[in-house]
């Protein structure tokens, strides 16, 4: 097996041409094997989605394909009858509210420390870093609190105000990144073009910096739609929930037969931050690598 | 800044009319505090203040009327469950990141070792669990254990091998859960340590292969020291990540079974939220910061020395 | 009147000092360069007339009007990057006209300036590429239009030519000279090389350390250079120096060459260093004042110098050589049918009419 990417260099004869087949069938084994067991329980979750309650229960059956006929029954059921909606409908205020706050607060702010040196900006970079330290299981509690004090509790607003404490730090430091690989002399020569801070900002950072933006973004969105703790401990009565706790309390009934719907209101309420990833993949990976390679 | 221009005035008699310079100086930063005031108004009143809130809430007793200083703490010492935590806190932490990493690390290998074009392809269908929310995936493993339907058991069955009580046995519950924890985990590693594996300069290898390196020495000798940063720093996170996990445990196994899966985040939220004793969860979820705070300093300290030798 | 004028001019970072107090004064539609070795504060100057740099102490008068305080973009000036420092998502025609719109020039007015400057590039079937789909010459001179189209009163340079290759910076050079002679803009030009200074600029400005060594027209500091320095830096190859001794020889002066080696002093010259006689000086003398052969060569004053030589460079055009002279290394200059070969030995002629003598504890120029 080849060991770091330069495997291609050094096979040049015929037998070393077969080992480097050969390595090369072993290394699609391997990401086969790895392909598995990293996508069989969402396949699950969508076999599951689509049987029929009958076969769901049916212990003799095989339960990793769909052998008595495919039914949306499950997704209707979960449409029309649950509060599904509601909760997608709550959610994708929450999210489209903190992606917006985060964004504008991210990219200020890593302008301002990573072009505009003042008093203090080590500082506060070392602190935006340090947050990581005071992770939301811990938060959580004195923010029930706080946000009780505030009268938020059991109100959706309620996430819009703390989600951004699980985003922006980490925005920040990505818009930073992006943001320090843009050359001084681009700044010099549209301060003598004649920007001032704001303009330079607007018509030349942000454009410059867009796969950054575009990357920030898209974590920001999917931190927000996956949320769970804070709903969990803020939110009680069905009409506030959102997608992660809705689906995990409310869909789950008494009764045995309830699995197709959850697996498909799991599958509906995962599927947003999927088909963006789907689309913008490039984008999000390298905005959570830009560190990888600068250490 | 007044008397500062006023000397700087007196001596600089031929230059810039005085406090001119500093004027513009001044506006500079003051333009940089300003955009900084929403993230420090995040990081301090929704951060920093509530830790200290939360180390004071601590102090308090259940009815939160009056002080009782560090009686929380002591009674949690003494209870049983507490320690289960802290054991199985820790115990998730280091198996959990250690299976990820060496998963991570070999699957980004895997993924280097195949042509460019076909890379991405690949890539893409390997980052899908944590891409998915972990609440939600979580519920499609919990249907996946199920006692009477587990399809995993099916597929066991049909080898002839017995059933597994993935969340009723102790032992079985936590394997579940650090299971789960490591499918979820393991492609944020793949990525960080293909996009490093991707860094590191062809000629290193070349070099190495003229010296006479085998592939494993390779590894060893050019891949791994040129990826300690990375390695430390993707470590760091997925301890503290891991550590302060409350998704997956909440969804599988609520703790269960027998408080076997809990863990900080979710005893905390169990005495805190459930039973209403906030002074008492506060106290757990406390406990969390020392050790995060340990491991932040110990791997930072040797990131920062690192960067500079390069 | 857009002449620019720096008087007393320092700039210090920290507690070093980059820029040691320098006074110059450039005339409207002059082109000044400023050369020197790396850190002699050339681009710190530079910066400090642009804005980019705040100035410790001292004044920048542009077109007569003190600017110490006045932001870059009300300076009037534009600047050209070495690293070009277009705008990568624009187009060229958007880095072009980037400053004329924030500005707010009407559109037509724009149009017509930036087409202007695209014909004088010869760019103006690039306006709607983007920066990376151009070459570095072709960069380089969108960044170059990007000031022009502002019309301002001063051009400021920084190494523009630095990251390109040979020959599109002797191309360059041209077209920066044509550009001069058609615009008449002042233009202040930094640059490391001396060849680029010697062929673009009305007056050149060598700084070395954070001073000015030596203001003057590229003649003025190739034949009259003040100290060792511009000595050595203006001219390639650079002036060989030899260590040497100011001899009295009757009512002669003669000047004698550690191994026993006398060169007769011209005539026309002995009054100046009647003063330093019996003194341990140093010997300046280009390579392209020792040459092959007799007396033919650089007239009366042909002194003559038996060598081996120790290595030949043939560039085509003429041919190097290197010898070993009192100690030291030196190069003269021969011509390129020349049969001699290293290791050869061939007696050489100095031309002493343009010698320079120099004082090895000032490094002042005699």
């Amino acid at each position: 097996m080849a060991g770091g990417g330069a495997s291609e260099v050094f096979f040049k004869g015929a037998s070393q041409r077969r080992d480097r087949r050969w390595a090369l069938v072993a290394s699609y084994a391997c990401l086969t094997v790895f392909v598995i067991f990293f996508l069989f329980p969402p396949y699950y979750m969508l076999v599951t989605s689509l049987k029929t309650n009958a076969e769901i229960a049916a212990l003799n059956t095989n339960p990793w394909i769909i052998e008595q006929g495919m039914t949306g029954a499950h997704y209707v059921h979960l449409l029309t009858e649950t509060a599904f909606l509601t909760f997608f409908k709550n959610t994708v205020i929450v999210t489209v509210c903190v992606v917006a706050i985060t964004m504008v607060v991210s990219v200020l702010a890593a302008y301002a420390l990573s072009r505009l040196k003042f008093w203090g900006s080590g500082l506060l970079a070392t602190g935006i870093f340090l947050t990581y330290l005071v992770p939301d299981s811990l938060l959580f509690i004195p923010l029930f609190k706080i946000v009780g004090a505030l009268g938020l509790l059991n109100s959706y607003w309620s996430l819009v105000l703390v989600y951004p404490t699980l985003t922006v730090p980490f925005c920040t430091w990505i818009m930073i990144g992006y943001f320090a690989s843009i050359p001084r002399e681009l700044d010099e020569a549209a301060l003598i073009d004649g920007a001032n801070h704001m303009q330079m900002l607007l018509k030349v950072f942000i454009p410059v910096a867009l796969p950054g933006l575009i990357a920030a973004t898209i974590f920001a969105f999917t931190v927000s739609w996956a949320a769970f703790i804070y709903p969990m401990a803020y939110l009680y009565s069905t009409d506030q929930l959102v997608l992660t706790v809705g689906t995990v309390t409310t869909l789950i009934r008494g009764d045995v037969f309830h699995w197709g719907g959850l697996m498909a209101g799991a599958l509906l309420a995962a599927a947003p931050p999927v088909i963006l990833y789907a689309f913008l993949m490039d984008y999000y990976i390298a905005g959570l690598t830009s560190g990888a390679t600068k250490g | 800044m007044s008397t500062q221009t006023a000397m700087d005035s007196g001596r600089r008699a031929a230059a810039a009319p005085p406090g001119g310079l500093r004027r513009l100086m001044q506006r500079r930063s003051t333009i940089a505090v300003m955009m900084c005031v929403p993230l420090l108004a995040i990081v301090i009143g929704l951060i920093a203040y509530p830790f200290l809130y939360a180390l004071f809430l601590s102090t308090l007793n259940k009815a939160e009327t009056k002080f009782v200083g560090l009686d929380n703490f002591f009674f949690l010492f003494g209870r049983n469950t507490f320690w289960m935590v802290v054991y199985q806190s820790v115990l998730f932490a280091l198996t959990a990141v250690v299976f990820k990493v060496l998963i991570g690390f070999a699957a980004a290998h895997m993924v280097n070792n195949i042509p460019a074009k076909g890379q991405r392809k690949w890539r893409g269908m390997l980052l899908v669990p944590w891409v998915i929310p972990p609440a939600l995936s979580t519920l499609g493993w919990w249907w996946l254990f199920e006692p009477t339907y587990s399809a995993i058991n099916w597929v066991l069955e049909q080898f002839a091998a017995p059933a597994i009580p993935w969340l009723s046995d102790r032992f079985w519950a936590r394997f579940s859960v650090i299971l789960v924890n490591v499918w979820f985990g393991a492609p944020f590693f793949l990525i960080m340590y293909l996009a490093a594996l991707k860094s590191i300069p062809e000629e290193l290898y070349e070099a190495a292969a003229i010296d006479g390196a085998s592939a494993w020495q390779r590894l060893v000798h050019v891949t791994l020291p040129m990826m300690r940063n990375i390695i430390a720093i993707t470590v760091l996170f997925s301890i503290i990540v891991t550590f302060a996990n409350f998704d997956i445990v909440r969804v599988l196994t609520q703790g269960g079974p027998r408080n076997s899966t809990h863990l900080f985040a979710t005893y905390a939220f169990r005495l805190g939220i459930e039973t209403g004793d906030v002074p008492l969860g506060a106290a757990v979820s406390l406990f969390m910061f020392p050790v995060l705070a340990v491991f932040a300093f110990i791997i930072l300290r040797n990131v920062r020395r690192r960067a500079r030798e390069i | 009147m857009a002449g620019v004028v720096l008087e007393k001019l320092v700039k210090t970072f920290d507690r070093t000092e980059a820029v040691c107090g320098i006074d110059l004064d450039i005339a409207d539609a002059e082109f000044v360069v400023l050369v020197g070795p790396s850190g002699c504060g050339k681009s710190t100057t530079l910066r400090m007339i642009a804005g980019l740099e705040e100035v410790t102490s001292g004044a920048v008068y542009i077109g007569g009007a003190l600017v110490n305080d006045v932001p870059p973009k009300d300076r009037d000036i534009a600047m050209v990057f070495q690293n070009y420092a277009l705008y990568p998502h624009m187009s060229v025609y958007e880095n072009m006209s980037f400053g004329l719109r924030l500005r707010k020039y009407p559109k037509a007015e724009i149009r017509r300036r930036v087409a202007a400057a695209a014909e004088i590039l010869s760019m103006t079937d690039l306006l709607d590429r983007k920066p990376r789909q151009l070459s570095g010459g072709q960069r380089q001179r969108v960044a170059m239009g990007r000031a022009i189209v502002r019309d301002p009163q001063v051009f400021l340079f920084d190494e523009p030519l630095s990251n390109l290759d040979a020959q599109l910076r002797a191309q360059m050079r041209t077209e920066i000279k044509k550009l001069h002679q058609k615009l008449r803009t002042t233009t202040v030009y930094v640059t490391h090389d001396q060849i680029e200074a010697m062929t673009l600029a009305d007056r050149v400005v060598v700084m070395k350390d954070g001073v000015i060594e030596q203001v003057g027209t590229p003649h003025e500091l190739y034949h009259h250079p003040k100290t060792r320095f511009v000595a050595g830096f203006i001219g390639a190859p650079a002036m060989n120096f030899i260590a040497c001794r100011l001899a009295r020889n009757g009512d002669n002066l003669e000047i004698r060459l550690a191994d026993s080696l006398t060169l007769a002093m011209p005539t026309d010259r002995a009054a100046r260093y009647e003063a330093h006689a019996e003194r341990d000086l140093v010997l300046g003398l280009r390579p392209e004042h020792i040459t092959e052969g007799g007396p033919g060569n650089g007239g009366g004053s042909g002194a003559a110098l038996p060598v081996t030589l120790d290595v030949v460079e043939p560039l085509g055009r003429e041919t190097m050589v290197y010898f070993t002279l009192a100690g030291t290394e030196l190069c003269g200059r021969v011509s390129a049918e020349t049969a001699a070969r290293a290791g050869d030995s061939l007696t050489l002629s100095a031309d002493m009419t343009h010698m320079h003598l120099i004082d090895p504890d000032t490094g002042a120029v005699l």
